[in-house]
């Protein structure tokens, strides 16, 4: 299959594009998804293509929506209902995990909730307590729930085209800072496995399992300890997050000794605790040193620029992290201060990259 | 409609519940039940009007629904029993029952939480055209849930074809609805967000079976969701077997003057003085359906129980 260039979100949208075209009963709905501004422009133009009957708009009732959509999945759609914020499916909880959660065990898999619930997660120019949470966790608690969190478009694409195609719950969270990543996407559709987590590079010296956005500056924090410390760090993407593939970072620690989980939630009580925890009862003996978790602070993230800034771990905390983990001594010498220079962002905290000017 | 028929089938409701609740106290049904005794009309009333086709959702207090709609009585007993052959399979007990085959879609026990399922089920009707009405139970209680008012609203913003039952019987526990809600009748709000809305006496079959006949031909034929109120009188305690008159909520002449209207005894009276039906019919009722029931509760309790095991898988769809 031919594939090329694409953006996150566009890669999103192609996965509407493509799910909407092949099965008529997939229908998407959410505040603001026909508007000029489409969800970030990953719904531009699909209710002009596959009409209003498919493609809607909704009243600010999300957990009346959630429900609303258990109920049209129980009857036969496939619906996809978005949220802008992660922040505002906590009106529809109840549905989530009362409903979506369990209806298949609760009736003894006599029937089937096949819908996905799109949430994205904000971060900078103020995105403030709440517009910015990180809530996978919540979820991913919950038997009978998928949570999945794409870090690059190619999963964008792959993982939406299986939530949609999978007959339960699909908690989809993208984080806002990952919509203008690119990497190579096919062109036609394909489907990435909703159970595997992902080596998106290899290396032999240390282990570091990245939930969603962290992968980005993993990424960054890898080839810089590469180039600078000759560091060869393996970076595990837990792109699921429910259920949670602990064997491949399991796999992985077995070979580097070392591991470190980077969250995008506040520390205690996110996903990469628990992470830790089963590789902590399944590896101990594989361990070389204890694990290292990085998150954000068990705080909300402020508004203010002043007070956000140095919030977010960055690729300069995992790097320090690394280094520290494996007893390199680095501190002021002269290869550290140029790494660390180079990790440094030339940009405001508050944005993703040059092109990212508020309102966002 | 067959007025001898709309009569057994209250019955046979009624003596399931009270079979139910004799047996309860011998331990092996355990799990939460709600009785319905007193409120059979409005089951029956409604579901008369509905093909197996159409789909009804409904709550914690089901079992007059499930069995007015069809479902399975061997299954829901078994259920209360916790066996495998259980229309659960044991996973839900009373709050818990569902028949696909006979279009009773489920019924689960979190206030409101069907509520926005049935109006989902009549989105799917209306951008399917399959002509399916569906329906949905619940009391006044439920009517608090904001959720219900966002399911109404979105019935109506898109003409949908469901048909809203509120069983108003004016306890949620044993709170009063004048604890709860301001004096104004509850179909009124219905009505303003745009609803074709009645209120009836639910302790009358025939009214709640014309009613609702009404309803449901006016939701299948578009013209959009409807809301019926009736009013009902709940006999037994919120949750459990018994009566609960020493509890005090409710003073002995409301209780008196509720169980004065049984529609059962007060319909069984007015086919007697019009002569449908005579004491011999009933008799002849009474042990068809006692027998019904004495093979239901001994298929359940010689039915096969689960384990931990089987309770471990279908937590996920294949």
């Amino acid at each position: 299959m031919s594939s090329r260039e694409l953006t996150y979100i566009e890669a999103i949208k192609e996965a509407f594009d493509l799910t909407l075209e092949l099965d008529s009963n997939v229908v998407l709905i959410g505040e603001g998804v026909p508007d000029p501004k489409a969800i970030f422009t990953s719904t531009i133009g699909l209710q002009e293509k596959y009409g209003k009957q498919r493609i809607f708009d909704m009243p600010l009732s999300e957990n009346g929506m959630t429900g609303i959509c258990i109920g049209a999945a129980l009857s036969g759609l496939r619906p996809v209902l978005i949220h802008q914020r992660i922040d505002f499916s906590l009106l529809a909880v109840d549905q989530i995990i009362n409903n979506a959660a369990k209806w298949h065990y609760m009736f003894n898999g006599q029937a089937n909730v096949p819908v996905v619930v799109r949430m994205i997660v904000g971060r900078g120019w103020g995105q403030g307590p709440q517009h910015s949470q990180s809530l996978q966790a919540l979820y991913a608690a919950n038997p009978g729930l998928k949570v999945v969190m794409p870090s690059t478009a190619y999963d964008a694409k792959g993982m939406m085209i299986a939530a949609i195609e999978d007959n339960n719950p699909v908690i989809f969270i993208e984080h806002r800072w990952l919509h203008q990543t690119k990497s190579n996407v096919p062109v036609g559709h394909y489907r990435v496995n909703l159970n595997k987590a992902n080596i998106l590079r290899e290396g032999s010296k240390i282990t570091i399992a990245s939930f969603s956005y962290m992968t980005i500056e993993a990424l960054q924090a890898a080839e810089a300890l590469e180039a600078v410390f000759k560091v060869d760090v393996e970076i595990v993407d837990m792109r699921m997050v429910a259920p949670l593939d602990v064997e491949l970072v399991l796999d992985s620690v077995k070979k580097t000794g070392f591991l470190i989980a980077l969250d995008t939630a506040h520390k205690t009580g996110s996903y990469s605790a628990e992470l830790i925890s089963q590789i902590v009862e399944k590896g101990f003996a594989f361990l070389k040193a204890a694990p290292v978790r990085i998150a954000s602070p068990d705080f909300p993230a402020p508004t203010s620029p002043f007070m956000s800034k140095d919030y977010y771990p960055s690729a300069i905390t995992i790097a320090d992290a690394v280094l520290d983990l494996l007893s390199i001594d680095y501190q002021e010498s002269d290869n550290y201060l140029s790494m660390k220079n180079a990790l440094l962002k030339k940009l405001p905290d508050d944005v993703p990259n040059t092109d990212f000017n508020g309102p966002f | 409609m067959q007025k001898e028929s709309l009569l057994f089938k209250m019955l046979r409701i009624r003596r399931a519940e009270e079979m139910l609740a004799d047996r309860y106290s011998e331990q092996e049904m355990r799990c939460p039940m709600h009785l319905c005794i007193g409120q059979e009309a409005v089951a029956v009333g409604v579901c008369e009007n509905l093909e197996t086709t159409d789909r009804v959702y409904s709550n914690h207090r089901a079992h007059g629904h499930y069995l007015a709609k069809g479902g399975d009585l061997n299954s829901m007993i078994a259920e209360l029993y916790g066996r495998t052959t259980g229309c659960c399979g044991g996973r839900g007990g009373s709050m818990h029952l569902i028949d696909l085959d006979a279009g009773f879609m489920g019924a689960t026990p979190i206030v409101g939480g069907t509520v926005p399922l049935a109006v989902g089920s009549a989105w799917k009707s209306k951008l399917s055209s399959d002509n399916d009405v569906t329906v949905v139970f619940f009391g006044d209680g439920c009517f608090e849930e904001g959720v219900v008012h966002e399911s109404m609203n979105f019935a109506a913003l898109h003409a949908l074809p469901v048909v809203f039952i509120c069983e108003n019987n004016l306890f949620s526990v044993y709170t009063h609805i004048d604890d709860r809600q301001p004096s104004r009748q509850i179909y009124k709000i219905a009505e303003a967000h745009g609803l074709d809305s009645c209120q009836g006496n639910g302790s009358s079959i025939i009214e709640v079976h014309q009613k609702s006949k009404a309803a449901i031909n006016r939701a299948r034929a578009g013209h959009g969701p409807q809301f019926l109120e009736f009013n009902v009188y709940r006999w037994r305690e919120h949750c459990g077997p018994n009566f609960d008159n020493e509890l005090n909520y409710r003073s002995s002449e409301d209780i008196r003057l509720g169980l004065s209207q049984c529609p059962i005894e007060n319909f069984k009276s007015e086919l007697y003085s019009v002569n449908v039906l005579n004491e011999n019919h009933v008799a002849v009722f009474e042990n068809e359906i006692h027998s019904e029931l004495s093979a239901a509760f001994k298929f359940a309790c010689e039915s096969p129980s689960g384990d931990l095991a089987s309770a471990s898988m279908k937590v996920f769809s294949a």
